[in-house]
């Protein structure tokens, strides 16, 4: 669970105020909402690491794509799509 | 070396084992304290490859394995009220309790959903405005910030029905409790990446120098960890005793400011008890008076009377890093993970599946 990943920020949609502020993120072609509270200075096209929901903070693009895949090469992107649609990991 | 061609670059790692190799000159035990990096360590071999002088000693950083055994009875005891929906991480779902799992109890008919984010159970609460909504909110530092916020959000959208049942342990006071141990055998830390990406690792330093050992903020890929186990040994083998930061791609030494005000808008600092381990003073977060309406150990009269561990499972002595999981005479046939004796076995961070599941070495050596 203590997993964070890099995500896309592709479109910033609610910025009622600072503590809602979220945009539609892509995991690799997944697309999620995250919180985009605790970066500020995030803006649509940059990449950011996520963990459970909320984006922790932001990551150059190149080592976002390096660490998704490494990710999905030692099989443990499987396990964050069963996070995200809310399935048990495997046993 | 199987899985050395799946690294990120081959060349490298193996170029920081020779490496790791060629400085070593005495035995150092290490302590990786984050299960996530446990898990890496185990799964990619890495322990199989370093210097036999290098003892990797696995840490309590596993939120699932740590949380008490009352607080898995308080979270299926509120998940078979008429009334309640309760959220949980997916790991969670199958610690045993002291009755019984979660999972049991939602075969049982209880409500139990998993979810990805906190922030999920809120919009479940907005949408169930009959039901009580809570979420069993485990972690450490690094999972704070969102369960932190989901308070938050509940409060500003006017979500009356969201309450957190929390389970939040934080490492630094961890590590103070296993090096002021009598018997501690832990000679250089591998901070755990992610945590520091939120708090930072300033902290760090007056731990190191009160007891005298030497630490690196370090990632969760093999290659991170190669490179943090160098620079490790390599304070150690030069009498150095320093905090440095093997992720500095990643972790800034202030962490994320912006979180940690999030964090302390809604927690403080309390004594907490780790499952296997004990109380460890001004360890853990609970939420602030100004939010108790949102603590779901206030909002409901939970009767549960704390209970007793499991005495088969050694899980105390894996957290403290006193055992290996195949010192378990359970590890692999009464335990394992269908049926899993302690929490340990369950979670992917957990230092007694990680065995199970990764390192052959272990089974020859049973
Ligand atoms: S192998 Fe099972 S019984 Fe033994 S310590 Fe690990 S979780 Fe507990």
């Amino acid at each position: 669970m203590c997993l964070a990943i890099p995500g896309k920020i592709e479109k910033i949609d609610n910025t009622f105020d600072e503590t809602f502020r979220s945009a539609k993120v892509s995991f690799d072609g997944i697309i999620r909402d995250v919180n985009l509270m605790m970066v500020p200075e995030a803006v649509e096209g940059d990449y950011v690491m996520v963990h459970v929901g909320v984006a922790l903070n932001i990551v150059d693009k190149e080592e976002a794509e390096q660490t998704i895949k490494y990710i999905k090469e030692i099989g443990e992107f499987d396990e964050f799509e069963r996070q995200i649609n809310g399935q048990l990991p495997e046993e | 070396m199987k899985y050395l061609d799946e690294f990120r670059d081959p060349e490298l790692a193996k170029k920081y084992i020779g490496l790791i190799k060629g400085i070593t000159t005495k035995p150092w035990t290490i302590m990786e304290i984050c299960g996530g990096q446990t898990h890496s360590l185990v799964k990619n071999g890495i322990i199989d490859v370093l210097p036999k002088e290098i003892n990797m000693v696995h840490g309590p950083g596993c939120p699932v394995c740590v949380t008490p055994v009352h607080l898995i009875d308080k979270a299926v005891f509120l998940a078979k009220q008429e009334n309640v929906i309760l959220c949980s991480f997916g790991d969670m779902i199958r610690v045993p309790g002291s009755v019984m799992s979660l999972a049991k109890a939602k075969s049982e008919g209880a409500s139990v959903k998993v979810v990805y984010s906190p922030l999920e159970a809120v919009t479940i609460a907005q949408k169930n405005p009959e039901k009580e909504v809570v979420f069993f909110a485990v972690g450490f530092e690094t999972t704070a910030p969102a369960n932190a916020l989901s308070v938050i959000q509940a409060d500003k959208m006017g979500v009356k029905n969201y309450s957190i049942l929390t389970s939040h342990v934080l490492v630094p006071p961890a590590m103070e409790a296993i090096l002021g141990a009598e018997d501690n055998k832990i000679q250089g830390f591998l901070a755990a990446g992610h945590v520091c990406t939120v708090m930072g690792y300033e902290e760090y330093f007056s731990i190191a120098k009160q007891y005298k050992t030497p630490m690196v903020v370090t990632g969760f890929e093999p290659l991170d960890l190669l490179q943090g186990i160098y620079m490790l040994v390599k304070q150690l083998e030069e009498g150095r005793i320093d905090v440095e930061n093997q992720y500095s791609r990643i972790v800034k030494r202030e962490g994320n400011v912006e979180a940690q005000k999030t964090i302390f808008e809604v927690f403080e600092i309390k004594d907490r008890d780790w499952r296997g381990v004990g109380t460890i003073s001004n360890s853990g977060y609970e939420i602030k008076e100004k939010y108790s309406q949102y603590d779901a150990d206030k909002k409901f009269a939970i009767k549960i009377e704390k209970a007793e561990e499991n005495a088969e499972c050694i899980a105390g002595e894996i957290l403290k890093g006193n055992k290996k999981p195949f010192e378990c005479i359970h590890f692999g046939k009464k335990c394992n993970p269908e049926h899993p004796l302690g929490a340990p076995m369950v979670s992917s961070e957990g230092a007694c599946a990680a065995y199970y599941h990764f390192s052959s070495d272990v089974f020859e050596l049973m």
